[in-house]
């Protein structure tokens, strides 16, 4: 029951935490040491991802190195939102395969809204509603066969929402 | 006591929609109450949604998604009568869980 999926996460997430070592700090040496089980630094990345500050702070802590800009992503949300509370936000995506999509918004207080995963048979699609700080870009990076990928949109707030 | 997740599942061509409406606060720490006191963080951390027991979705949240949670998304295969179920857990440990037949 979705077993398999979950290890190909887990073991990607293994090798990108080796590799972005340095970034991990602490994670990095003590899953090297085997002191973490890969499934507990799963879910710790995961959640670490939410206290990001920046976009940047949030792409590294996913371990998304600069996702190329894709065309195949439609991102839909309102040019201007009154209600910075409730935002609607769509993502389709047209991609091959779409594995994943995060929604963040970069000048919220923490950049990443969600990280959701699309098992096998899923469709690349998904309609949400968010909160905004301010005015600022809401991107989406999308995972598509093994590779991410992103699009972006500004969405000017009159009345925040965080 | 937390409210029963609204969950409307409809299939059309082999293809299922779920439109998902989670009750919940989901307060982000930095708004005060009336007293001004900080209200605590208080947001669902992860959502999981299976359809006769298989996962068709799961991830993450954090507290930028709007208060009761909405979601829409749209798995191959389905059938009329099928169970789909939306798990969640917050941050304080809560869980829930609804399923609804598709129609």
């Amino acid at each position: 029951m979705g077993v398999s999926v979950r290890e190909t996460a887990i073991d990607f997430e293994r090798r990108r935490a080796l590799k972005a070592g340095a970034g991990l700090g602490l994670f990095g040496v003590l899953l090297a040491a085997g002191l973490i089980q890969p499934g507990m630094v799963n879910a710790a990345t995961a959640r670490a991802a939410f206290e990001a500050k920046t976009l940047d702070e949030a792409l590294n802590a996913l371990g998304v190195f600069s996702p190329a800009n894709s065309p195949s992503i439609q991102l839909t949300a309102p040019e201007v939102a009154e209600n910075g509370a409730v935002v609607p936000v769509t993502v389709e995506s047209m991609l091959f395969r779409t594995e994943q999509i995060c929604v963040l918004a970069d000048k919220n207080p923490t950049t990443l809204i969600a990280n959701l995963r699309f098992p096998e048979g899923t469709e690349g699609f998904l309609t949400t509603r968010v909160k905004m700080a301010q005015t600022s870009s809401v991107i989406v990076l999308v995972k598509a066969d093994g590779k991410y990928y992103r699009a972006s949109r500004e969405v000017k707030v009159t009345a925040g929402g965080c | 006591m937390s409210a029963p997740t609204k969950i409307r599942a409809t299939t059309k061509d082999g293809l299922t929609e779920v439109r998902v409406l989670m009750q919940h606060e989901m307060d982000n720490g930095r708004r005060k109450d009336e007293a001004g006191n900080l209200i605590p963080a208080w947001y669902i951390t992860d959502v999981t949604a299976r359809h006769n027991g298989r996962v068709v979705l799961e991830g993450e949240f954090g507290t930028s998604v709007s208060k009761n949670p909405y979601l829409v998304f749209r798995f191959r295969g389905g059938a009329v009568g099928d169970k789909v179920s939306i798990s969640w857990q917050d941050n304080k440990g809560e869980t829930r869980s609804d399923e609804v037949s598709i129609i």
